[in-house]
């Protein structure tokens, strides 16, 4: 078989909606392409005129799976802004709810959306016929997560106690401990899921990366690091829009970021674990050695484990967090807005979640940029698509249309955080002021 | 031995940021029991089974913004016995909504050169402007419990029991102090329907309208409210011009601070 087509029209077990087209002729890749149509949302566009204060809130809208990761990023870019810096007890809880959202957000992924794929399901139900405990324990570690991020935030899902400057309330030491025997048993669950995940029969696949992530100077990043890759990068995140631009690729509509000369870059777990290695707990550090994967890890599929992983580490950071713990007097810092322009990045579950914002004298937003971590990957994502096809040409339409799925799926792929946005041109009536840098950059594909 | 035939659930997707529809996910104690009695045909953020319809019941996410989503929409509702609404998107036209204001006040000058522009509608509109539906469940997100009970309800054939008053009793019913007689930040809760219990007031926050108007508010009144204590008009339009801004009560009420 010399000429292959793989389509699939509706990309199922991923966030939002988005197909995928493989074209081979005479043995070679002709296109590629994964496809977004969901439909653009302009959070660009209608974050200009609103109050610093808002934005935590509204961008969290782009996406009900990492809520937290929109707001802690346009948090750290107000602060930027603002030149204020927030520590202690405050910036701990911080830690402590992306702790949550990454247990949460990799238990689901881990279980419901990508394990079905190794073992042969096509969702997460069907398995539970099979593997009632094992899905009975997802269900019980996801829910761990969302108890974190919801007794810090409020609710799992757009959490509302996250503002620029810390917190509107912060919680007791009491009601924190009340998490702690459900995270003793929650860590025993995630090593367990290392266990699990590491059985799974993984594609021999692999390529030469480069992987992008934070480094933080003694801590498996969450906020704050300065961005780095195994290539080299080694940059402050206000440097970011001089090393990262988007880029038009012949072979699709989309439009994928890409390193200034060097090209597609790997964000996500699989980037912060090569990169971090050293960073993670000994437990999580053990965990991933006896599962077989050590940096650097360059098949895809395995990111399943390192989310395993990840998610070890994030439990046993959750408890050292809680265990010490002590409630601060005030649940913010002073805020004082001023005219100027604020960057932030943190790790979302899914890689790194770069915003900037461009701010007037009265606290107003005259500018936005997000750049989601899917669209970041999305041309990593294609390449790998092409890489993959030509050498199981042999393998039945079926199987292979499958195959290509779980390549996109390895990436954990949030589409709804990637078509936020379209590039729209504009052109201003005379007399009115000029949109600076508005161009509202889009990861979507023609539909 | 027969089988009882479970009823089909769809949950469909449009212009959102997939929370509402994740919400299901979230059900962790529940997920299981409700796929026990539910046969879940078409999900495709958990699934990549699909079921042919007619489905019993459809969740529907989302807001429609672009003429495919237009025309999807209407071979939902001919598939589905019985469709709900779920989230702000979907009843109200959601965040993406704030367009809806923008093109006819702001870039009606404004020339779009990217074809791809072409494809989204002017306005982010509920489900409800293109179908009939028959319930509607609130929220940005929407309450846990209250999907719970749509399910429930939909099971034994009753309509869902939710509230159509206001935050405020859900304030008094929990004890939090409320923050408009003790001069606390701007708050929403009068004129906000009910449903996640009064959440930001007991954060220590004021309600920003997740769940859209209350069944008859008077938000002119505590706009006029908060005048007095000398919030500016382009505070008040901000403060209606959010998740639920194109919901008709929030929507006009936010057009008479537009300058």
């Amino acid at each position: 078989m010399k000429n292959r087509t793989v389509k699939v029209d509706y990309l199922a077990r991923v966030e939002g909606e988005g197909g995928i087209l493989v074209k081979v002729k005479d043995g070679s890749v002709t296109d590629v392409q994964f496809n977004i149509f969901e439909p653009p949302r302009f959070f660009e566009a209608f974050l200009r005129g609103r109050h610093f204060t808002e934005a935590p809130d509204i961008t969290a809208r782009i996406c009900g799976i990492c809520p937290v990761a929109y707001e802690m990023s346009s948090i750290h870019a107000m602060e930027n802004a603002f030149g204020v810096t927030v520590g202690g007890q405050l910036r701990a809880l911080r830690r402590l709810i992306y702790c949550g959202e990454w247990i949460e957000s990799h238990a689901l992924h881990v279980y419901m959306l990508h394990a079905p794929d190794f073992l042969g399901y096509e969702d997460v139900i069907q398995m539970a016929r099979d593997h009632g405990d094992a899905v009975k324990k997802a269900l019980q570690l996801k829910k761990v997560g969302n108890e974190i991020v919801a007794l810090l935030g409020g609710r799992e899902i757009h959490p509302i106690n996250l503002r620029v400057g810390g917190f509107y309330k912060v919680p007791t030491k009491q009601q924190l401990n009340t998490l702690v025997d459900r995270l003793k048993w929650a860590l025993e669950a995630a090593l367990d899921t290392v266990r699990l995940t590491a059985t799974f029969p993984f594609p021999e696949f692999e390529r030469d990366y480069e992987f992008v992530a934070l480094r933080h100077e003694n801590e498996y990043p969450f906020n704050e690091g300065r961005l780095v890759s195994n290539r080299g990068l080694n940059i402050a995140v206000n440097e970011y829009d001089l090393h990262f631009i988007e880029d038009h690729v012949e072979y699709s509509n989309a439009l994928h970021s890409v390193m200034r000369d060097r090209g597609a870059y790997f964000v996500g777990p699989l980037a912060r674990f090569n990169l971090n290695f050293d960073r993670l707990t000994p437990t999580a550090r053990k965990a991933a050695r006896a599962a077989g994967i050590a940096p650097p890890c360059n098949n895809p599929f395995k990111s399943i484990i390192v989310r395993s992983v990840e998610t070890a580490y994030a439990v046993e950071e959750a408890l050292r967090i809680i265990g010490e713990y002590e409630m601060p007097e005030s649940a913010v810092v002073d805020i004082h807005p001023r005219s100027g322009v604020g960057y932030g990045c943190t790790e979302a579950p899914r890689g790194i979640l770069y915003h900037r914002y461009r701010l007037n004298d009265k606290g107003l937003i005259t500018d936005a940029k997000i750049i989601p971590p899917t669209s970041q990957n999305q041309k990593t994502m294609e390449l790998d698509l092409r890489h993959f096809v030509p050498d199981r040409m042999e393998l039945p339409q079926d199987k292979l249309t499958w195959q290509c799925e779980q390549v996109i799926r390895n990436y954990d792929p949030c589409i709804s955080c990637a078509t936020h946005f379209l590039r729209l041109e504009i052109e201003e009536r005379r007399g009115r002021e000029a949109p600076a840098g508005h161009e509202v950059r889009s990861g979507k594909a023609h539909h | 031995m027969k089988k009882e035939k479970k009823p089909k659930l769809a949950v469909w997707k449009f212009s959102s940021c997939d929370g509402c529809q994740l919400t299901l996910l979230d059900c962790e104690d529940e997920l299981l029991a409700v796929a026990d009695r539910v046969e879940i045909a078409n999900f495709p953020e958990a699934s990549r089974h699909v079921v042919r319809g007619p489905y019993d019941l459809s969740l529907v996410e989302g807001s429609v913004t672009t003429p495919h989503d237009a025309e999807r929409i209407h071979q939902v509702r001919r598939a589905s016995k019985f469709l709900v609404t779920i989230g702000a998107c979907a009843t109200a036209g959601g965040i993406q909504a704030l367009r809806n204001f923008k093109d006819v006040k702001e870039f009606t000058s404004i020339v779009y050169a990217n074809p791809t522009y072409i494809e989204t509608l002017n306005k982010s509109t509920p489900i409800a402007d293109h179908v009939f539906v028959d319930f509607e469940l609130r929220g940005c997100p929407i309450s846990k419990q209250q999907l719970i009970e749509v399910l429930s309800a939909f099971l034994s054939g009753r309509r869902p029991a939710t509230p159509t008053y206001s935050v405020c009793l859900e304030c008094k019913r929990r004890g939090t102090v409320c923050g408009l007689v003790t001069h606390g930040p701007p708050c929403m809760g009068p004129v906000t329907q009910a449903g996640c219990n009064a959440l930001c007031p007991s954060y220590h926050r004021g309600c920003y309208g997740c769940f859209g108007p209350k069944e008859t508010p008077n938000p002119s009144s505590l706009s006029s409210y908060w005048r007095n204590a000398g919030m500016k008009n382009d505070e008040l339009l901000r403060l209606y011009r959010s998740y639920n801004a194109y919901a008709e009560a929030f929507r006009k009420e936010s057009e008479a601070h537009e300058k």
